[in-house]
């Protein structure tokens, strides 16, 4: 049996108001942009210690879950889970939406947003952040290909290629996402090569819960039906996904207490950093990941739809904070310049730096995260990306046809 | 709403030539992008043809640097900071949005409590990581080790700012005023110690050492570290200087007396 693809018909008033809403909430992000390239950075909460504020909290974040958001498509088309094949489109679409929602943050977070010819057309090709700007082009290019393959019929043999493509750039783009901290070797909280494969690690988790939160608004405001097997799939993979997450965050920290020299950073993070400490044990670790795995491996809580989506939020949620810990909390920890010496300046030497987000801040992020919206909703409306039903049934026959299309 | 089980007929007809429409859309961007760098390449050539003859520029012959003396250097006296600021236009405040381009660190060593008091600026390495990490290209070294920021290619990503290993760089947070002619400031860009390239461009001293000989410290000295004949290459060659974090193997511009 054939799972059709369809476009959303005869859309809800909810469907446009929810879109007039993340219209609204673009608009005011721009608005907070012009004012912050009207009187410059100062009306931000940044300064010249913490350098990178929220902004790329949630520019990074969405970058990290574009990457992930390729994960059901490449459970279809690389790993041959067939089941997962119908939403494979859906998940391409967000890994572009995701993309293009974080770099707009990024980009405009910039002291110079109107050159962005410039950072287009002068490359230092050492510069990670320069060789991030092809690998964020390189894998548009390559995910429209493959959703290209999907989606005309006559290109579905190639497929499988392009699927194999998208991967391996996805993982190529996350190794660069991640080295833009690892290759910071001045600063005690960064210079690590395990920053690449932890962000790889937590863009698995990270994208999959938004993708689930997407799936389960997309079919609930459409009223197409999801299957409770296919949730309990999800539900599996995303206990993988956390659990990967949080082996590679315990390695990071195990790795700086053998160092002697980050001690004085594991301790600020892990034990006396504040609000930084805080946002690290109750996000990442509790609500966005002992939390979560409680949830979806006990056997007696709940139904799993709801459980599931649950813990997409909550993975999400503790995704944020994650982001936060390692960007704001790693430039708060005062750089050592004079080890084994108590320093004072004017310039910060030797104190914990503060930072508060200031609104327009808040405002640019989740800007960026209604773009993001945006272009799903419009995607959803005009093409074919969601399938018009997921119960059960119909994907066992559906993956039984295509069984037997390929014996 | 329910769901029509039915097979598609016409819309999705419909659908394809949509997709088609946003295929072509999408591939006409990306060869946007991918074109663009070639244009500007052009542009580039064009330019440098019609620009007539160039100045000589720097030469890596020299290679300025600075050797501090932090025994000489006392603890509460602010003159270089105070003669960068006026030299370069800087306000001289010392919020965390405000440039610092040198700043006083005053140091105690937690075991023995022995205290010191040096100044700390941009370092001019030779393996600048400013340089390496920037994304443009705007963060150079020139052929003579000084280490700037193109005030035009600058994006203000802030980058260079969290690879640099002394902080030495700060980001314009606000609109300027006032500028000095020889040092030209931009909001949203990022900005450093120049070593006072307009000044040694013309055979002058960087700002920072005329106000600490002035003050009688005589803690900076400036010079080529490339010709062994020049005062500062005799010193360090002859007493026991040191690059502030060496282990990270930059090869500083500016040296360490006393630490």
């Amino acid at each position: 049996m054939k799972i059709e693809l369809r476009p959303l018909q005869g859309t809800s008033p909810g469907y446009y108001l929810l879109m007039a809403g993340m219209a609204l909430v673009a608009l005011v992000g721009l608005a907070a942009v012009w004012h912050m390239e009207h009187n410059g950075h100062i009306v931000t909460g940044m300064n010249n210690q913490i350098v990178w504020g929220l902004p790329h909290v949630f520019a990074v974040f969405l970058v990290v879950a574009a990457s992930g958001a390729l994960n059901v498509a490449s459970m279809a088309s690389v790993f041959g889970k067939t089941d997962y094949k119908p939403l494979a489109p859906l998940s391409g679409l967000l890994a572009i939406a995701l993309l293009l929602g974080g770099l707009t943050v990024l980009m405009l977070d910039l002291g110079r947003p109107d050159r962005l010819i410039v950072a287009m057309t002068y490359y230092n090709f050492k510069s990670i952040f320069a060789l991030n700007i092809f690998l964020y082009s390189g894998f548009m290019g390559f995910v429209i290909v493959y959703l290209w393959t999907m989606m005309e019929r006559s290109m579905n043999r190639f497929t499988p290629v392009a699927g194999l493509f998208a991967f391996i750039w996805r993982m190529a783009l996350t190794t660069g996402t991640g080295s833009i901290f690892g290759f910071l070797v001045a600063r005690q909280a960064y210079d690590s090569a395990l920053l690449a494969p932890l962000f790889i690690a937590l863009s698995f988790s990270y994208g999959l819960a938004v993708f689930l939160l997407v799936l389960m608004l997309a079919c609930k405001g459409s009223g197409r039906p999801v299957g409770d097997a296919l949730m309990a799939k999800f539900a599996r993979l995303q206990v993988i996904f956390i659990s990967a997450g949080l082996y590679f965050v315990t390695i990071y920290y195990l790795t700086n207490l053998y160092f002697t020299r980050h001690h004085a950073f594991d301790r600020f993070i892990l034990m006396d950093g504040g609000i930084y400490t805080l946002l690290f044990w109750l996000g990442p670790v509790f609500l966005g990941g002992i939390l979560p795995l409680v949830l979806l491996l006990h056997p007696r809580i709940g139904q799993m739809r709801r459980r599931v989506t649950a813990c997409a939020a909550l993975v999400v949620g503790g995704g944020f904070a994650q982001m936060y810990v390692t960007i704001i909390g790693g430039q708060a920890f005062p750089l050592v310049i004079f080890p084994g010496h108590q320093v004072s300046s004017s310039f910060s030497d030797g104190v914990i730096n503060t930072y508060s987000p200031s609104l327009p801040e808040w405002l640019l992020g989740f800007g960026g995260i209604a773009i993001v919206g945006i272009i799903v909703m419009v995607a959803l409306k005009v093409m074919g990306f969601l399938p018009e039903r997921l119960d059960d049934e119909t994907l066992q026959q559906h993956a039984a046809a295509q069984g037997a299309a390929h014996a | 709403m329910t769901p029509d089980p039915s097979p598609p007929s016409k819309d999705a007809g419909d659908t394809k030539s949509g997709r088609r429409g946003f295929m072509a859309f999408a591939a006409a961007g990306i060869a946007g992008i991918l074109i663009a760098p070639g244009v500007r390449l052009i542009e580039v050539a064009q330019a440098a043809s019609a620009t007539g003859t160039l100045s000589p520029g720097a030469s890596s012959k020299v290679r300025w640097g600075m050797l501090i003396d932090s025994t000489k250097c006392v603890s509460g006296c602010n003159d270089c900071v105070t003669a960068c600021n006026t030299e370069n236009g800087l306000s001289g405040g010392t919020k965390t949005t405000d440039s610092q381009w040198i700043r006083k660190i005053e140091i105690k060593e937690v075991r023995t409590g022995k205290t010191q008091s040096l100044p700390m600026m941009c370092q001019h390495c030779a393996e600048p990581p400013c340089v390496d990490v920037c994304p443009t290209g705007a963060s150079f070294k020139r052929a003579d080790g000084i280490v700037l920021v193109d005030k035009h290619t600058c994006i203000g990503c802030r980058y260079c700012m969290m690879a640099c290993p002394y902080k030495a760089r700060s980001f314009v947070h606000s609109p300027q005023t006032d500028q000095k002619p020889d040092v030209p400031r931009g909001m949203g860009t990022v900005e450093a110690c120049t070593m006072c390239v307009h000044k040694v461009d013309k055979g002058e001293m960087p700002a920072c050492v005329t106000a600490c000989s002035k003050a009688g410290h005589e803690a900076i000295l400036f010079g080529d570290l490339n010709n062994p004949d020049s005062e500062i290459s005799k010193r360090i060659a002859s007493y026991p200087s040191r690059q502030i974090r060496e282990n990270l193997n930059l090869d500083t511009g500016v040296r360490y007396l006393g630490i």
